[in-house]
This record gives structure tokens, C-alpha cells and sequence, in this order.
């Protein structure tokens, strides 16, 4: 009993020893929320106001007619027009046109006359998802046209398909950022924050005091780690209502269960975190360890931005490993395909279990230390 | 001249001293290097595909064989109904559902025309977008032989016009995204190393009292900063040469452009790197705050750069805002030098402005570093 | 030499927001002498000396150091100066030779010159053994006793040491007292604060600040005597209640 009121005690100690320091303590608020407001609004993989240029050989009724189209779109936004093939080069090389459409000489009369003229789409690969995806654009734009042109024309036996977007008819990329950008934020606070504030007792060495005490060891853990569990709980919160209210993200499946998920996962990230306090001396290697340990792979490999089914077999074994990975899949669940526990046990089993042995892990550790 | 000298000496034994640091210097960024630039790309491929055949016919069999062929598509599996893959959707099982309706084959032969239901999950609405030209292309390419197969003598009145788009794909041609995310991953690596060594130096002295035994010498304050900048000014060289290197030798990434520009260039980025880190650690009391405001930087920087997500699909706003980071200048010099081969002419905007930078960002440090309080 | 002014302070006063850490002290000290700078913690005797070694501006009154304006000009003040600081300060990851070429750089030494000095010291304090240790790795007495050594490589003419023989044993007190008094028999004018009142009895004059105001000052012999007082402990205590009997 004595114990608990101890325990409950140095809780106490260090929840007034946080909300003391002003300063980092708006940084822990405010930065979640600014990233995520910056974030949902600015990032987008889409590819949008393309800066293109022309080059018109044949500058007759129907090239017009193409350009036009093309302005039109909101695809392509044309920079400059061009006289000449040996201007390419310098035009690329400015950088900000990402592609040059090249008329042939006399267009309209081979369309009339042999039924075809060709239009060069000359691209800028150094980013291949632009060019590829500009190549794509402007060939259903020319499609389009085409149908039109030849109205007259019927062309029988057409297969069809009919296409429905589902969990995002609208293809929002709102809806793959913000999750993605939520569990960077819990991962990176709680790991960093956790790492930083064990060995920085290390580090003073307040934490031989605090073990000599009669408190036991792993309660001077949790104690440490509490006040963070609440932190971390109050910007998941923040996070979700800003999805929700601000870029109208659905919740399809229950709140209830993402809240449970959402602290399955910090509590994930916090036991990371108080791993890497045992594996560093200083708060110098605990902050690179935690930033630049932790912030590339878990942007990279967990399909926040880059869908993971595409990497070499290899990284896709590796991403396996990474937390952040197996919260996202959980996110898009329910928030977007409004799935309950039961299509996601796995996910949630594995965050358990990677939960369970960073903290048997630690102890470990910990143990070797102190013998 | 000689004092600087001297801070020089004593930073860099410091730095190599530290055993527990140098690999997490080092080693850290460059495995990341190594194994993290295979893993950003925007390529679809191996998408989920399962398909309905209601139809069941060898016609309706040889459109599956079409996606089977295609090296997009893994066709992991088929069911009978509707429900049963959308259930198997809901688990991440599958990205896309084909469903070929009953009489497929012989609707179009009775009416000319049939269609086909495709369910993309369009969570990631990019990938849905191309997943969706991917189908598109293939079910083209299937009408289009079924068309030449089954088209009457009566069928060719009038020939349609037609318009041919060729792309051809300059400085890459084989759009390997590892040529587009090297560099730029290098980038990266180059300025958190050195922003966050920077921005945790004075104030690591601060908390163990060393600084105020600086103050009380006769050094000045630019001789001051330029000993602390100048090691870490080395080390992002060191880092980057390194990467060069491992970018050339492991990923065969084109080298078009001036190595000498990519230097002469970088110079000037790291002093503005540097010149930050020191002005956070100057306005901060402990290693913890200094690292929490470097790092929110670091990931606004780095989202916003231009290295993983296009710039021009930003609102204005974000487009503007870009205008402020650094890092979205020294990922473009790098792209447009070395994949384009660009000279000093073509990087003058980015140039004039990232040395815009390093006059403020220096300026700002020498500022803020009060020898007297 | 002896009987000049190299520190003179008048109303010298330092305030932070509404405290005022150091109230209007006025003082001299004279070349060579050993000058004692005594008050509890808190007392504001770090404050004052900040002010002196020019890496805190007062907030108003007037004062020189070696022949220097704090106000206007605390660098050249930085040049005449040796400072010990009360946390120790030598780099715990450089070895004793390079913390001793580092300094000695940093105050303009050249290379023959810190060679020099760096031998006088061997042979002074018997560094022979570890002049290659990592500073981090020996006893605090002797990082102490380095310390006063690298605060004293340029020659300066005065020298601060705050609190400098704290939470060392009683030996290595002794012989840092020792080493305080040949630097002032060489000519250095030595300024030290210490709250161990012992130390007191060991200094030509010594002042006692209270609540951030000097209250006493003069040689320890007749600061005894005006207080009716068996030793500078006692001196302290009956000064250190007055305000509380007031």
C-alpha cells in the first residue's frame, strides 16, 4: 500500500516535471498539429499543373484545336511555346518544364488525308512518375479527341469496362496522407520523447537515485512513461478530430476500436523507445538513434508514401519489421473500409507481440545492467 | 587566424573521440543509402488482381490470361461471387476485383458491345488512377485483336482517324526510379547529419558548462563560429562524397552534369544547414529542445521538398512556402546537375537563393550567440 | 607594483525582473593580493563575478578590471583575466596535453610558448603519468588542480576562481592554497570566492556579501576583531543573522 502511494507519487513528479517546461511542452502539442494541418493540406502524390511546353510545327485549325484541349485540362498548365527541336535541351534543363508535345508538320492534312498524324511526347524522366504519368494524360486527352473526331464513325465490338472506385470514389490523397501522417507523429514523439527522458536521467545520474529508492525498477519505468502514454493520447485525439472535421476523413468502423488501436500503438512506440534508452549512454546518441534511426525507415517502409507491394522482395520482408507499418493497415481499416477486429487481429496481433518483446527485450537489458 | 585553428582541432578530436557516435555519423546514413532508396518508388506493380468469371468461357479465359501476361498484375486468386471479394478487399488480400458477366462472349457478339465491372480499392488514389490506365490498356488491347478477329468486310466503311502519341523518356530512359531517388536521398541524409550535429554542439557545451569557460577568452565571435561550423562543414563533405560514390558504384546513377558544381554548390548549402543548427542551439537551454525543433523542420523540410511528392501538385499556399526550404533547392541542383547534366547558368535561381540563405542563417547564428549575457 | 588598484567597483549592481542579486557593492582590490569574496549560496557572489570577467552586463554602476570598462570593454578585460569557474570546465573527452594546447591556443599562445608551458606544468603538479589520460578520467582534485593551471597558462595579471576547492578532499585543499599563494607571489592578483570559512583566514582581505550587498571588508585579522569574533566562522555567523535580527 505504502508502495502504490510512492508510485503514485513519483507519477505525480513527473506529470508537474513535464507541464513545467513551457516551451517543449508546446512544441509536443503544437508541432503534431501544425505538421498535420501542413501535411494533409500540402502533400499529394497526384499529379497536377504540370508545367509543359509546345512546339508547333504545323500550327494549323487542329493542333489549335489539341493545345486548346490540353490548356484546358487540369493536368497540364502550358509554360512556353517553342520554335524549334534545339531548344529542347535548354528547356529541360531550367527545370521547370517537365514535358514537350511536338505537332508534326502538316497535322490536320495527314489526319484528312491518311487518316493519322503523330504527336512527339517528349518527357522529362529524371522523375519517372511524372513522366510516366504525363504520358498517360496526354494519351487519354488525345483519345478523347479522337472519339470525337470520329463520331461518325461506329466502331462495333467494344468491351467496355466500368470502373468504381471504392473506400475513396473521389481519389483523395487526403485519405492515403493523413493516416500515414498520424502514425509517424505517435511513433516519433513517444519513442523520441520516452528515449530522451530515461537517459537524461541516466545521463545526470538521478536514475541510480531513483533505483536505489524502494521503488521497483519497472516501476520507475512506468512512471517515467505515463505522463507520455497521456500525451501522446491527448495528440491522437487531436489528430483524429482534425482528420475527421478538418479533411473530412470518414470513420466507417467503430471510434471506440480505433481508440484502443490508437493506444495499443503508443504504447508500441513508448516500449521502443525506453529499448533504445537502454542501448544508449547519452541523450546525444538516444536522439540520433531515435531520428535518425527511426524517421527515414518508418517514412519509407511503411507504406506511407511508397506502396509497399512494389519494393524489392527483400524490403518488403523488411518492412514487416516496422511498426508503423501494421498501425497504417489498421487505420485505412477503419477509418476508411469500416472493418472490425475481425479483418484486422493480425495487424493488431503483431503490434502486441512487437509490444511484448521490445519490453522483454529492455528488461533484459536492464537486468545485465544492474548486476 | 591560428585561434580558429586551434577550436578546430579540439572539435574534431571530439567528434572522432566518441566511439558511440561515429557509426550513427557515418555508417547510419549510408546503409540507409543503400537499402532505403530501393524502397521509394511510385511504380505499381505486383497489384493484387482477382477476378468473377461468370461467363466461363474460353474467350472470357483468354482476357485472364491477358492480365496473367502482364507484368502489373499478380493474379493471386478467383472467386464466385461478388461478396466473397470484397470481403477478401476488406482484408488487403486483393487491390482489384475483374468481373466478367454471364453471356460475356456472346453479348458481344449478338449486341457488338459488352461490359466488364472492375472494383479498384482506390484508397492510395494515385495507384488507383494507374491501376485503372493499366486495365484500361489491357482490355484495349484484348478488343482491339477480338475486334480484327471478329469485324466484317461490312465493318470498313469508314476508317476512323486516328492520332498516335509517342512518348519518348529523356535522361532516364528506362524510368528507374533509384536514378530520381538516390541523389535526393543523399540529400536528405547530407542535412540531417549535419543539422542535428550542429544544432546539438553549443548547447551540449552549454549544459556542461564549458561554454562560459569560452566566454571568458579573449576569442571572438566569428572566430568561434566558423572553428565549430568548419568540422561539420567537413563531415557533410566526407557524407557526401561517400554517397557519390556508393550511388555510382551500387546504383550506376548517372553523373551528367559538373561534379565540381555539385561541390562548389554544396559548399554554400551546408553554411546554410550549419549556420541554422547553430541558431537553434543558441536559443535553446537543453540537447532535448534543440533536437525537438530541429527535427519539426527536418520532416516539414523534407515533405515538402519535392524529393518524395511532386511540388506542383501543392495548393499555391504550400507552393509558396516551398520557396522557404532549403533542402527543396539542394535536391533539384542535385537532380538537374547530375541526371541533366545542367551548368552553373541553369541552377542560378537555386543558387542566389540558397546563398540568400546563408548570409541570413549566419548572420541570425553570430546574432544569437551572445558571449555576454 | 603592489598597493595599485586592479579592480575597482562602485555601486555595481545587477537585477533580474524584480530581484536584485547584486545591490550597489563598491569595493578595490589591489595587484597581488589574495582577495577573499565570501557569502552563503545564493548570496549573489557568483553574479557579481560574472559581471567582473565581463560575461554578464550590469545593469548599472561602474567598475574596471585590470584597467578595463565592463561595460565598454569586456574583451580586452578577457585578455588580462584567468577564470576558474565553480563546474568544472576543462573538455572531459581531450586528454590533459590537449586540453593545455587547446587553452593556450585559445588565448593566443604560440606553439614554442604552450610547448613551454605545457613542460613547467609537467614537472610543477608531476603530470608526467597522465598526460595523456582522458580528462574525464581522473580524480576531481586533480582535474581541479589542472584547471587552475590552464586558467593561469597566459600569465594574467588577475585570476578568478569560483568556489575552486569544492567537494575536494583536505589534502588537495592544502595544496591548491599553496599553489594559490605562489601565484600570488608571482604578481597575479588572485580573486576567489569559497564559502568554506577556513579558507577565509588564508586571504590578505576578504569581503562577505549578504543578500547581494557587501557587509563587511577588510583583513581577516581585523574583521575578527570588529566583531568581537574567535574565528572568520564566526565573523560569518553573527553577520549572516544580523539581517534577521533587524
Amino acid at each position: 500500500m505504502g508502495n502504490m502511494k510512492r508510485f503514485i507519487g513519483f507519477i505525480k513528479k513527473e506529470f508537474y516535471h513535464i507541464f513545467r517546461d513551457k516551451r517543449s511542452l508546446f512544441i509536443l502539442f503544437g508541432m503534431p498539429i501544425a505538421q498535420i494541418m501542413l501535411f494533409g493540406f500540402a502533400i499529394t502524390n497526384e499529379i497536377n499543373n504540370v508545367d509543359i511546353a509546345i512546339l508547333d510545327h504545323s500550327k494549323d485549325a487542329t493542333t489549335q484545336e489539341i493545345i486548346h484541349k490540353i490548356a484546358s485540362s487540369k493536368y497540364f498548365s502550358i509554360r512556353q511555346l517553342i520554335k524549334n527541336e534545339s531548344e529542347i535541351e535548354a528547356v529541360f534543363k531550367k527545370g521547370k518544364v517537365k514535358a514537350i508535345l511536338i505537332f508534326e508538320k502538316d497535322f490536320s492534312k495527314n489526319l484528312t488525308k491518311e487518316s493519322n498524324a503523330t504527336i512527339q511526347i517528349i518527357t522529362d524522366a529524371t522523375d519517372p512518375n511524372t513522366a510516366n504519368t504525363i504520358s498517360n494524360y496526354t494519351n487519354s486527352i488525345l483519345q478523347k479527341y479522337q472519339q470525337e473526331i470520329n463520331k461518325n464513325v461506329k466502331s462495333p465490338y467494344q468491351i467496355v469496362p466500368e470502373t468504381r472506385m471504392v473506400y475513396n470514389p473521389e481519389l483523395k490523397s487526403v485519405f492515403m496522407f493523413v493516416p500515414g501522417v498520424m502514425t509517424i507523429i505517435l511513433m516519433l514523439v513517444s519513442a523520441m520523447m520516452t528515449s530522451i527522458s530515461i537517459t537524461r536521467e541516466k545521463e545526470l545520474g538521478t536514475m541510480e537515485i531513483l533505483l536505489v529508492s524502494p521503488l521497483k525498477p519497472f516501476q520507475v519505468i512506468i512512471g517515467k512513461v505515463v505522463p507520455y502514454i497521456f500525451l501522446s493520447i491527448i495528440n491522437a485525439v487531436v489528430i483524429v478530430l482534425l482528420s475527421i472535421f478538418i479533411f473530412k476523413m470518414p470513420v466507417q468502423g467503430s471510434l471506440f476500436l480505433l481508440g484502443i488501436e490508437s493506444v495499443l500503438f503508443i504504447i508500441t512506440s513508448l516500449s521502443l523507445g525506453i529499448l533504445i534508452s537502454t542501448a544508449s549512454a547519452t541523450q546525444q546518441t538516444a536522439m540520433m538513434i531515435s531520428l535518425m534511426g527511426l524517421m527515414l525507415p518508418t517514412i519509407l517502409l511503411s507504406g506511407f508514401i511508397f506502396p509497399i507491394s512494389s519494393m524489392p522482395l527483400p524490403l518488403q520482408v523488411i518492412s514487416n519489421t516496422i511498426p508503423a507499418k501494421w498501425f497504417i493497415i489498421i487505420l485505412k481499416g477503419i477509418m476508411l473500409k469500416g472493418v472490425g477486429l475481425l479483418f484486422i487481429w493480425k495487424e493488431t496481433l503483431i503490434l502486441v507481440a512487437m509490444t511484448l518483446f521490445f519490453i522483454v527485450l529492455s528488461i533484459k537489458k536492464y537486468k545485465i545492467r544492474l548486476e | 587566424m591560428n585561434t580558429i585553428l586551434y577550436i578546430i582541432q579540439k572539435e574534431f578530436k571530439q567528434i572522432f573521440r566518441n566511439k558511440g557516435m561515429l557509426p550513427i555519423i557515418f555508417i547510419l546514413p549510408l546503409l540507409q543509402l543503400v537499402i532505403l532508396s530501393n524502397a521509394a518508388t511510385f511504380e505499381i506493380k505486383n497489384i493484387k488482381f482477382s477476378y468473377i468469371d461468370n461467363d466461363n468461357t474460353s474467350f472470357s479465359r483468354a482476357l485472364i490470361d491477358k492480365f496473367e501476361a502482364s507484368t502489373y498484375f499478380n493474379v493471386v486468386s478467383s472467386f464466385s461471387s461478388e461478396k466473397m471479394a470484397r470481403s477478401a478487399m476488406l482484408k488487403g488480400e486483393v487491390d482489384v476485383i475483374l468481373e466478367i458477366p454471364p453471356y460475356f462472349e456472346r453479348d458481344l457478339l449478338k449486341d457488338k458491345k459488352t461490359n466488364l465491372s472492375v472494383i479498384i480499392n482506390a484508397i492510395d488514389g494515385a495507384a488507383a488512377g494507374v491501376e485503372n490506365v493499366y486495365i484500361n490498356q489491357i482490355v484495349q488491347s484484348f478488343n482491339k485483336n477480338a475486334q480484327a478477329a471478329l469485324m466484317q468486310p461490312s465493318d470498313f466503311i469508314n476508317k476512323p482517324k486516328t492520332i498516335t502519341g509517342i512518348t519518348s523518356f529523356w535522361y532516364n530512359e528506362t524510368l528507374n526510379y533509384k536514378t530520381f531517388m538516390v541523389p535526393g536521398i543523399l540529400v536528405l541524409l547530407v542535412t540531417m547529419i549535419t543539422l542535428f550535429l550542429s544544432g546539438m554542439n553549443i548547447v551540449r557545451e552549454k549544459e556542461i558548462g564549458t561554454l562560459e569557460q569560452m566566454n571568458v577568452t579573449p576569442i571572438r565571435k566569428h572566430q568561434f563560429i566558423i572553428g565549430k561550423l568548419f568540422p561539420f562543414w567537413i563531415i557533410g563533405f566526407g557524407l557526401l562524397t561517400i554517397g557519390l560514390i556508393i550511388s555510382k558504384v551500387v546504383f550506376n546513377t548517372p553523373i551528367i552534369g559538373s561534379l565540381g558544381l555539385v561541390y562548389f554548390y554544396t559548399a554554400f548549402y551546408l553554411l546554410v544547414i550549419l549556420g541554422m543548427g547553430l541558431f537553434i542551439s543558441n536559443f535553446t537551454d537543453t540537447q532535448q529542445q534543440a533536437m525537438f525543433i530541429a527535427w519539426f523542420f527536418v520532416v516539414i523540410f523534407i515533405l515538402m521538398s519535392g524529393l518524395f511528392t511532386p511540388i506542383e501538385s501543392m495548393p499555391m499556399w504550400a507552393q509558396y512556402l516551398t520557396e522557404f526550404n532549403p533542402i527543396k533547392y539542394f535536391v533539384e541542383v542535385m537532380r538537374m546537375v547530375m541526371l541533366k547534366g545542367a551548368d552553373f547558368n541553369d541552377i542560378l535561381p537555386q543558387f542566389f537563393k540558397t546563398l540568400g540563405f546563408a548570409i541570413l542563417m549566419n548572420g541570425l547564428a553570430v546574432w544569437s550567440y551572445k558571449k555576454t549575457s | 607594483m603592489k598597493g595599485e588598484s586592479v579592480i575597482k567597483v562602485e555601486n555595481l549592481t545587477k537585477t533580474f525582473g524584480d530581484f536584485t542579486a547584486v545591490n550597489a557593492i563598491t569595493f578595490e582590490v589591489k595587484a597581488g593580493e589574495i582577495f577573499g569574496f565570501l557569502g552563503a549560496n545564493g548570496a549573489g557572489k557568483t553574479t557579481a563575478m560574472k559581471m567582473l570577467i565581463g560575461i554578464s552586463t550590469p545593469t548599472s554602476g561602474s567598475a574596471q578590471v585590470a584597467g578595463f570598462d565592463v561595460f565598454t570593454n569586456p574583451e580586452n578585460i578577457k585578455k588580462n583575466i584567468g577564470y576558474m569557474s565553480q563546474k568544472f570546465a576543462l573538455y572531459d573527452d581531450l586528454t590533459v596535453k590537449e586540453n593545455i594546447t587547446f587553452f593556450g591556443g585559445i588565448y593566443g599562445l604560440s606553439r614554442s610558448k604552450i610547448k613551454e608551458k605545457r613542460s613547467e606544468l609537467v614537472a610543477e603538479l608531476g603530470l608526467g603519468d597522465i598526460i595523456n589520460e582522458l580528462v574525464g578520467s581522473l580524480p576531481l582534485g586533480w582535474k581541479q588542480k589542472l584547471s587552475f593551471s590552464v586558467a593561469l597558462l597566459h600569465s594574467p595579471k588577475i585570476v578568478f576562481l569560483d568556489e575552486p576547492t569544492g567537494g575536494v578532499d583536505p589534502i588537495t585543499r592544502r595544496q591548491f592554497w599553496e599553489m594559490i599563494y605562489k601565484t600570488a607571489n608571482n604578481g597575479t592578483t588572485v580573486f576567489v570566492t569559497t564559502h568554506y570559512m577556513d579558507e577565509a583566514e588564508y586571504c590578505d582581505r576578504v569581503s562577505i556579501m549578504v543578500d547581494g550587498k557587501i557587509e563587511a571588508l577588510d583583513t581577516p585579522k581585523k574583521l575578527k576583531k570588529q566583531f568581537k569574533a574567535e574565528s572568520m566562522n564566526d565573523v560569518f555567523l553573527k553577520l549572516a543573522r544580523s539581517p534577521i535580527d533587524n
